[in-house]
């Protein structure tokens, strides 16, 4: 009998049950003995020199217990904060790395750029003390853009890094793709920025740093999507900890994002500040704070040009592309605009010749990195874009122009000229199933009634792939990288038949305690009440990388099936010794042990018992217990892939855009739990609907100054901004290369969705000559865009 | 936030004693002043709380109109089956207030002493030839508002209640900021027998009238009696979110459409 709680039931989430009744235990939750806070002092300027710091005032405030500064770091020898990604520029030299440390020495480079922290017996009595912490700044000329920071004479953020550039890179066949352009029929041409995005995870980021005297070990408490990477960075790099001296704890997490997979180096500072007052001593950001210091997203500056044949056949594409990022770098962020960008530029199209530049620079401004979809909703966004304006040139229909130039589901496995090898994906399923849903033949007459209502309605389309389940560890070494990427699991027996899996991949909103636990219940017959999901602790879990890059199924999952698989071996060579029979004789079917052709059985309850308690075991074969650990190290990227449609309505007196019907249809291999993964595509198109209409990361170019630092300013999709969306998937396509057969659905949504509403805006515009607009389409542009448009219309 | 002495009168007289110590505030909803505190913006050394004093709330019909107690939240306006009767403009205006959580707590009091240019009720007020009452005196509606943030309060003084005149027809139509929800633009349209009130506010530092529409609408109360005219952009508001000359467009657009739904 299928398991009721098994691989693609609709389980309800098990852990919202304590997240909905205000249950969870969040960093900030944690209260010890004694325990001091922290407070940051922040720089209110972009670019600075610091002249001095002088915290006397500070000191005399009741409560305050010490007060410390980046001097005190250097003394103490504390590094700098690692970047776990290096890039080499075209001419073979390494991206330029300047030191970040977790307080300024010298120079501040972004508002918010922490220089002091302030430790006192509650909060409030450190945020005092830190106002009376007078820094002496010699303020510097700043640059607030990336297209500021390559301008001739433009102010160097870093000295050691000329011309403010990081990195200058490439990729592809430069000879190939000029070639192609000289024999093109056709040319599409775009210029578009992917605006920065500021993360917004609901809860703010926090730390507590423990240090027990006794025993040498530090204990850090963090709002952290992989602590073993974590405790890694910070412990080999930064504070000189040995991994057997530090414990990194990520408890219950309020949303990532991608923003918690970084080391930031308040962490640092509370972990030493911990030893150095001999108390724990508890930082927590307040919103001002996450909206300045959390690492930022997107923010690349682009022109593409696609060469044609004359019926509209994708010869090459070339890309260029400005990507910011901020101050420093930040642990992830070379690797984002190049090789989770410009790898995915061939998109779901057979395009033979690509050749991409991506120019990254330093600026006054937070650092940036991986947020959501990180790289991928760049691509998609470029390319799509990019294939709506060519179906323009060649007057083609948006739906023809992608059908025609499709990777066939017969050229599956496939390499792209941009490194990557697809190995499934029926893309042009995913537009079959989406067209019906649609009702795309009776758009022109929706589109008249609108005209009749004086409304302008549009409809978009996107197609998308991206590339998860990062990565091949060596690939990815190759590619750069300083880390392993791949995950480990421990499934842990008890004697009773209960089981503990310990994993070393983090849920923060994706819902592992639920899924992970129905593969478990599936694969031994047991009820998902016996299962038990640990994850988020250095001390816990034998090893992780953690989750991001939609991960965690393909990677984590693959991990504990491994570790299945060994659990299974060993109870079956139990089970024969039981059952005295030989091991080959025995069959496995959900947790059940079965002498072939008898009636004889075990169940893997009865196994465990034995394992622990080993009267009538093999002992002098075995181990008693049963207690797998696996690692796995994944054959290749994952590809979800699929097709999102948006069709809105404009209404041009006030130029505000409504979003009127959202479908998408996507691929993710195998679903283990439909309802979680319904929710994550809703997640993920709000969000991209969020960039495309409304989110807007402004700084003023000149001051480096954050414009907009709050909520009041900053526009978060809310609930009633979005339609009803119809979301699909089918699992016609598994993925070939991990045993679940799965590929991913945390991202997908994000990186479909601002391409597909921007395409309808552009499609509701066209009767005004426009062909493109950048994100956000906010009100005040679509208003303007259109009278400009029309002199005559806007005089009367 | 800094540390302060709260205080919760449950009298008007002691909360106008209360008042008179150097840098005391009046607490409201709490929904301006609140967030000013705990970004330290102020530093008050008392705070009275208005919400334990009956002379302060409810809603009641007062000359054929009605009047409402300061400490009356943005939602019981919305919701009061007495205003939607009489007024039913003044609650749809409640209604489209911030979110549900602001309305919750938000007063009307407290709204209009704080006079935010892009706050929802000042427009109300103006259109709808308000007096607002005070623990000293009655202020017209039209002298009310002076400025930016600025009122003809004085300090210390106490917000009672505001009495509504009931036009024959009224609408509010709201353009607002997608991100903090309040008016980038809102045009409150009134019409008493032949007098018709537009009363503009989000769009300069303070709510106005915008005469030339009023004379329009006088001769002919229909929207296409708008058409061509403009509030001209000279002095208004503009930030990252809407320009000036957006706003006058908007302005001009917004009328039409309380006009419309006036009806
Ligand atoms: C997220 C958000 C969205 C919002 N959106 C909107 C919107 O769309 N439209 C809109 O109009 N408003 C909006 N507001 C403002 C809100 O509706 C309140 O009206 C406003 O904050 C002030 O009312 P309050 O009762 O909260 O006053 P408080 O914040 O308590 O006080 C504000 C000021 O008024 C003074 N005060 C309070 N009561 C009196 C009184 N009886 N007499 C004299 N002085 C007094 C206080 O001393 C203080 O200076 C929004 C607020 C937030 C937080």
């Amino acid at each position: 009998m299928a398991n009721p709680n098994g691989i693609g039931a609709s389980v309800r989430r098990r852990e919202d049950q304590r997240f909905l009744t205000g249950r969870g235990n969040y960093t900030d939750d944690f209260k010890r003995p004694n325990m001091t806070h922290a407070v940051h002092v922040r720089s209110p300027y972009a670019h600075a020199r610091i002249l001095g710091i002088d915290f006397t005032d500070a000191l005399a405030i009741p409560g305050v217990v010490a007060v410390l500064t980046g001097a005190d770091m250097e003394a103490d020898k504390v590094g700098s904060l690692p970047c776990g990604w290096q890039i080499h520029s075209k001419d073979g030299s390494p991206m330029k790395e300047p030191p970040h440390y977790p307080l300024a020495r010298d120079r501040v480079r972004y508002v918010g750029d922490a220089v002091a922290v302030v430790i006192a017996e509650t909060r409030e009595q450190a945020r005092d003390a830190a106002e009376m912490v007078v820094v002496d700044y010699e303020e510097l000329p700043a640059v607030g853009s990336s297209t500021r920071a390559i301008a001739g004479g433009a102010p160097l953020v870093h000295d050691d890094a000329p011309d403010n550039v990081c990195y200058d890179w490439h990729l592809g066949d430069q000879a190939a793709v000029d070639a192609a352009f000289a024999n093109a029929a056709h040319v599409a041409k775009i210029d578009l920025v992917n605006q920065r995005l500021v993360p917004n995870a609901m809860e703010p980021r926090a730390a507590m740093g423990e240090y027990d005297q006794s025993t040498g070990e530090y204990t850090l408490t963090t709002t952290s999507q992989n602590p073993h990477v974590t405790r890694l960075l910070m412990g080999a790099f930064v504070l000189g900890i040995p991994e057997h001296k530090l414990r990194v704890v990520a408890p219950d997490v309020g949303g990532g994002f991608g923003s918690k997979i970084f080391h930031y180096g308040e962490e640092a500072v509370v972990t030493w500040a911990a030893r150095k007052v001999g108390r724990p001593v508890k930082w927590t950001a307040d919103r001002s704070e996450s909206f300045l210091t959390d690492a930022h997203g997107r923010d690349h500056v682009s022109h593409a040009e696609l060469a044609m044949d004359a019926d509209g056949n994708f010869l090459a594409l070339r890309v260029s592309t400005l990507a910011n990022l901020g101050a420093y770098l930040s642990t992830f962020a070379p690797s984002i605009p190049t090789y989770l960008y410009a790898t995915l530029l061939a998109g779901q199209y057979k395009t033979p010749a690509i050749y991409a530049e991506v120019k990254a620079v330093f600026t006054n401004t937070a650092p940036v990195d991986a947020y959501r979809g990180a790289g991928r909703p760049e691509a998609c966004y470029l390319i799509e874009r990019l294939v709506d304006v060519a179906a323009g040139v060649m007057g083609m229909d948006k739906t023809e122009i992608r059908r025609r130039n499709f990777v066939p589901k017969e050229a599956m496995p496939y390499q792209t000229p941009v490194a990557l090898q697809y190995d499934t994906g029926d893309f042009a399923k995913n537009l079959d199933i989406a067209l019906p849903l649609v009702d795309y033949p009776g758009f022109q007459q929706r589109r008249a009634e609108s005209k009749a209502r004086g409304k302008l309605r549009g409809i978009g389309f996107a197609t998308y792939i991206e590339a998860c389940g990062i990565a091949p560890s060596n690939v990815a070494g190759a590619l750069g990288a300083r880390a392993g990427l791949y995950e480990c699991a421990e499934v842990r027996f008890h004697p009773t038949g209960s089981v503990t899996v310990f994993t070393g991949s983090h849920s923060h909103g994706q819902g592992h305690e639920t899924t992970f636990a129905q593969i478990v219940a599936e694969r031994f017959g047991i009820p998902i009440e016996n299962v038990e999901i640990v994850h988020g602790d250095t001390n816990k879990i034998p090893f992780g990388m953690g989750t991001y890059g939609s991960r965690s199924l393909a990677v984590g999952g693959s991990a504990l099936v491994k570790a299945m698989d060994k659990v299974e071996r060993k109870a079956k060579k139990i089970a024969a010794h039981m059952l005295e029979a030989a091991e080959t004789d025995i069959e496995v079917k959900d947790g059940r042990f079965t002498v072939a052709g008898t009636d004889k059985s075990l169940g893997i309850g009865e196994i465990a018992l034995q394992a622990y308690v080993p009267h009538n075991f093999p002992l002098d074969e075995l181990e008693p217990g049963l207690d797998e650990q696996a690692f796995y190290d994944p054959k290749n990227f994952t590809y979800p892939n699929g097709c999102h449609v948006c069709e809105l309505e404009i209404d041009p007196d006030t130029g505000v855009t409504t979003i009127v019907s959202f479908a998408a249809v996507d691929d993710f291999g195998n679903v283990i739990n439909p309802l979680i993964v319904e929710g994550q595509v809703h997640g993920g198109l709000v969000q991209g609907i969020g960039q495309a209409l409304y989110e807007n990361c402004v700084y003023d170019e000149e001051s480096g100054q954050l414009v907009t630092g709050s909520y009041m300013d900053y526009c978060m999709p809310r609930a009633d901004d979005v339609p009803s969306f119809t979301v699909r998937y089918h699992e016609d396509q598994p993925c070939t290369h991990n045993p679940l057969g799965v590929k991913g659905c945390g991202e997908a949504g994000t990186i479909g969705a601002a391409a597909a509403v921007m395409n309808a805006v552009v499609d509701a515009l066209s009767e005004y000559g426009v062909t493109h607009m950048d994100m956000p389409a906010t009100p005040e542009k679509v208003w303007r865009t259109i009278r400009d448009a029309t002199p005559a219309i806007a005089a009367e | 936030m800094y540390a302060f002495t709260y205080q919760r009168p449950t009298t008007l007289a002691d909360a106008a004693a209360a008042i008179q110590a150097e840098d005391a505030k009046l607490l409201g909803g709490g929904q301006t002043l609140l967030p000013t505190l705990k970004q330290r913006l102020a530093r008050p050394t008392d705070l009275i709380d208005l919400g334990a004093i009956p002379e302060l709330k409810g809603i009641r019909e007062a000359d054929g109109g009605l009047e409402i107690g300061a400490f009356t939240r943005h939602a019981e306006v919305a919701h009061s089956d007495l205003v939607k009767r009489v007024i039913p403009a003044l609650s749809s205006l409640a209604e489209g207030i911030g979110d549900r959580q602001v309305r919750n707590m938000g007063t009307m009091g407290g709204s209009i002493a704080n006079a935010d240019p892009s706050a929802d009720y000042p427009s109300a007020v103006v259109a709808l030839k308000a007096t607002v009452t005070t623990d000293r005196r009655s202020i017209a509606g039209d002298d009310f508002f002076t400025g930016m943030f600025e009122t003809a309060l004085e300090p210390g003084e106490i917000i009672k209640s505001v009495r509504f005149s009931r036009p024959d027809k009224a609408a509010y139509a709201k353009f607002r900021n997608p991100a903090s929800r309040y008016a980038i633009v809102g045009v409150f349209v009134a019409k008493f027998g032949s007098e018709v009130r537009v009363a503009v506010t989000g769009a300069a530092g303070s709510v106005f009238r915008a005469e030339a529409f009023e004379t329009a609408l006088v001769a002919d109360f229909r929207a296409e009696a708008l058409n061509g005219l403009s509030v001209g952009s000279d002095g208004l508001n503009a930030d990252i979110h809407a320009s000036a000359d957006y706003r006058a467009h908007l302005v001009t657009v917004m009328a039409k459409r309380a006009v419309e739904a006036a009806g």
